[in-house]
């Protein structure tokens, strides 16, 4: 019965060259050359290993937790209510997550955290936080009122309203994002190191420790293995999960409304100011340390050695629209496909999509230096860094669309295509107008995951690009009061850019959205 | 714009290996050569660095960071089919038998070499060294002026539980200071009680850290840190100096002269290259008085050739410990591993 539909044939075919030449061909080439001299039970570390890959589970597991839970009480405020600072709230709540790990590190120590697990737990909320309240309040925001009220009027209180309607009806985008907060927090490397002390390391590490110290390349390809399996492990549950929650049902327009009674007006202050509180004490500690000198100036003059410390923020912002721009349209293109053609096929095709924000950044990077010289060599190319950027992104812009392109019933499809609408019409006049809010959330984290160069970029860098975060590197790589004190000075402009360019994409609007 | 050049470098490079391939044009003077180097070299190269080179050869050099010195050197043994650059720059001891294993290098004899302490020299040439610096204990003079105690004068007397409590180490598998640190520990007690004492610095509360950036800028007092002493480099102090929040002439730190570890870092022309003769030029510049001049107030380090004059501010406060320790490439590669390994058993165990 099914007959092959070119059209998404060409659709789905971007996303997968894309995945496929860039990741999925570099991780096979270097997993394949450590796999072929592997020489298992010789290296005798199994109970090393057991010990490292339990840790990074538990660690992941209850970092998300932890974060869902720190995350809710502002997620809650931000889409529910329309009130004063509700749009500064939602963007000052992503610039931890782009801020250089080292930099918050140093935070963390100074205020007397450090080298203990808890340290570990609270730095990972203190990244991902942004990750679900910005998620999950996409989704919420649009829950047509209408349905809440008529559980109101039949007699349901505030709590079971919320338990069962508002809840079942975000559990998709709220595991969306949990998926997310668990890969990071899975493969995270900074963190552990920094402020872990020693006792702790992640398969992550492990990684790095064999790979580049001990130059086991062999035992690092296992390791990477068992990370893999893990994440993909992980995404498949989420997304057999994510299958079975998913409701279709009517997205109105984002439809906050004004606080109202004085018990709303205190909890909602409540949520706002612990939550941004919370997270603003260690980027306080850095505005200090950024201000006890004239590090800003400093920053426009030209080091003989390393440069203009500010010239990195044009570098930076040029990587970040290009990895934004890659990953928008192949991360659409990907979502419409995955939400257009149910079944095992598109599943895979999502998880895979997913892969990269799980893999190591040192397979990614040695994926690349083996991979990618022939037939063209980008290895050395600037392009190169866009595109590891941007497979780090890819994960953002799907994860926050697919719920809500899946949100949209069959029939509204249906009754356009009965009506003569082409399928690049249809999507254009249904999915892209419900879809745009979405993929501006997914956007604006491309745009920040870009800012924030995770992963594999650090293995790809042009020296004579410096991008804000490796100029923060050289800045810390000399000692100094004054190297350190424009470090910190540009980890405030970092912070003060990422604010501000979230702040803007948020405030674009895509025409009038009417009901459907 | 960059979309043509990058393709048109592709072009180029198809060209150049079919070309070597049909004729073996070695000679040929190329518009540039490429440099991969480690992070800390790179970042701190400008358009003056190679700007002499360029001016007397014609041929520009571009660079490619790479990572750490271990990233870097995976990176050139991963791609020695086909190489990333034509030549490395940065290789330290700790790494260099790894890459002299897989013969990643060209011989080449440096113009300069006879101008350099023999015992920095690769007797084969497959490497030429370029810079040496060393590793050491840093301590912040102020803590110990406020507490009145008395300066460690060997590793020894860090022992103490007063002392190792204010002690930032960094870990040998994740920092290359911290390696050389781990060294410098098995060269002052043996292979049979190094072990014992870095039992003791942990019983005694030594604080390990996975980098150099977080020691120095997380831990050390003088950051806001716990720690009075941190494992850094004999030339920190000119950097405390030259780099300091108000100009003055005293160095805020100092260096603990015993238990140092003298790291090496060498220049060889990648096998592979189209352009082997334009390469050696390059690592000669690099032992050419005129850039080894430049080195010690660029990357911190001390040049390698005796010709060259040291600036001012390295005369005045960087300090040349007199036995630094150092291992062979070979020793180090035998038994590294296995060193780490235990290391780690004694300090996470």
């Amino acid at each position: 019965m099914r007959r092959i539909r070119w059209g998404w044939v060409a659709v789905a075919a971007v996303p997968a060259v894309f995945i496929g030449y860039f990741f999925v061909y570099p991780v096979v080439r270097i997993l394949g050359l450590g796999l072929s001299e592997l020489n298992i039970g010789a290296s005798g570390l199994e109970a090393r290993l057991v010990r490292v890959g339990w840790f990074t589970l538990w660690q992941a597991t209850i970092s998300t937790f932890l974060t869902l839970l720190a995350a809710a009480p502002l997620t809650w405020a931000v889409s529910t209510y329309e009130f004063r600072g509700r749009r500064l709230a939602t963007a000052l709540v992503t610039v931890p997550f782009v801020l250089p790990t080292v930099v918050v590190g140093t935070a963390f120590v100074s205020l007397g955290f450090g080298d203990s697990i808890w340290a570990i737990l609270a730095a990972h909320v203190f990244f991902n936080t942004a990750v679900v309240v910005r998620t999950v309040s996409t989704l919420w925001a649009r829950i047509d009122p209408q349905l809440e009220e008529a559980a109101r009027v039949l007699g349901a209180t505030g709590w079971s309203v919320f338990r069962r309607i508002t809840l079942p009806l975000l559990k998709p985008s709220i595991a969306a994002a949990a998926s997310i907060v668990f890969l990071f927090t899975f493969t995270s490397f900074g963190v552990v190191l920094i402020l872990g002390g020693f006792e702790y390391a992640t398969l992550e590490v492990e990684i790095y420790r064999q790979a580049v110290t001990l130059f086991d390349l062999p035992l690092a390809a296992a390791l990477a293995i068992v990370q893999l399996v893990g994440v993909t492990g992980a995404l498949y549950a989420y997304s057999r999960y994510q299958e079975r929650k998913t409701v279709t049902w009517t997205l109105d327009r984002a439809s906050n409304r004004p606080i109202s009674t004085g018990r709303e007006r205190l909890a909602v202050a409540l949520s706002v100011t612990v939550t941004i509180g919370a997270l603003s004490i260690p980027l306080v500690a850095l505005v200090a340390r950024s201000l006890s000198g004239s590090f800003y100036g400093a920053l426009f003059e030209t080091d003989p050695v390393i440069g203009r410390p500010i010239s990195a923020v044009g570098n930076s912002l040029l990587f970040a629209v290009a990895a934004m721009s890659i990953a928008t349209v192949v991360g659409l293109m990907a979502a419409s496909v995955i939400t257009a053609r149910r079944g095992s096929l598109s599943r895979w095709f999502d998880l895979t999509l997913m892969l990269p924000l799980g893999t190591s950044a040192v397979t990614i990077g040695f994926g690349f230096i083996v991979a990618l010289g022939w037939p063209i060599d980008l290895r050395a190319s600037v392009w190169l860094i866009p595109i590891a950027h941007a497979l780090v992104a890819i994960p953002f812009v799907v994860r926050s669309t697919v719920p809500t392109l899946r949100s949209i019933p069959d029939e509204t499809r249906e009754a356009a295509a009965v009506l003569g609408a082409s399928p690049s019409r249809v999507w254009r006049h249904i999915d892209m107008p419900i879809v745009s809010r979405a993929a501006l959330v997914g956007a604006a984290f491309a745009f920040v995951v870009s800012l924030g160069e995770f992963g594999a970029t650090s293995f790809v860098a042009r020296p004579n690009t410096p991008t804000i975060p490796t100029m923060i590197f050289r800045l810390l790589g000399r000692p100094g009061e004054t190297s350190f004190g424009m470090a910190m000075a540009l980890a405030v402009v970092l912070a003060g850019l990422t604010a501000g360019i979230v702040m803007w994409i948020d405030r674009v609007q895509f025409g009038e959205i009417g009901r459907f | 714009m960059r979309r043509n050049r990058s393709t048109t470098a592709a072009l180029v490079t198809l060209f150049l290996v079919a070309g070597a391939c049909t004729t073996g044009s070695t000679g040929d003077v190329p518009e540039s050569i490429t440099l991969l180097a480690h992070d800390s070299f790179a970042g701190s190269v400008s358009d003056s660095t190679f700007a002499a080179f360029t001016a007397k050869t014609g041929i520009a050099v571009e660079v490619i960071a790479a990572g750490d010195a271990g990233s870097m050197v995976n990176q050139a043994i991963l791609t020695k089919d086909n190489p990333l650059a034509d030549v490395m720059f940065g290789v330290d001891d700790a790494f260099l038998s790894r890459a002299l294993a897989e013969d990643i290098f060209l011989v080449h004899k440096s113009k300069g070499v006879n101008r350099v302490p023999q015992d920095l020299v690769d007797r084969e040439n497959r490497v030429t060294p370029i810079d040496f610096g060393d590793v050491c204990i840093n301590y912040d003079k102020g803590w110990f002026e406020t507490t009145k105690l008395e300066i460690p004068q060997s590793l020894t007397d860090l022992r103490a539980n007063l002392y190792a409590s204010h002690f930032t180490v960094e870990h040998p598998a994740t920092s290359s200071p911290g390696l050389a640190f781990m060294l410098a520990t098995i060269d002052e007690f043996g292979e049979d009680g190094w072990l014992d004492y870095w039992a003791d610095l942990r019983a005694g509360g030594v604080n390990v850290v996975s980098d150099w950036d977080s020691a120095y800028y997380g831990d050390f007092v003088r950051y806001g840190g716990q720690s009075s002493m941190v494992v850094s480099y004999a030339t920190s102090p000119p950097a405390e100096v030259l780099f300091a929040k108000e100009p003055t002439d005293t160095a805020p730190t100092g260096v603990i002269e015993a238990g140092c570890y003298r790291q090496v870092e060498y220049a060889g022309v990648l096998d592979g290259t189209a352009y082997p003769e334009a390469a050696g030029l390059l690592v000669d510049f690099m032992l050419s008085v005129d850039f080894q001049e430049t080195i010690p107030l660029t990357w911190f380090v001390f040049p390698a050739n005796q010709d060259a004059e040291l600036p001012q501010e390295f005369i005045d406060y960087a300090i040349v410990p007199e036995n630094p320790a150092r291992f062979s490439a070979k020793y180090i590669s035998d038994n590294r591993d296995k060193w780490i390994n235990e290391w780690i058993e004694v300090m996470e165990g």
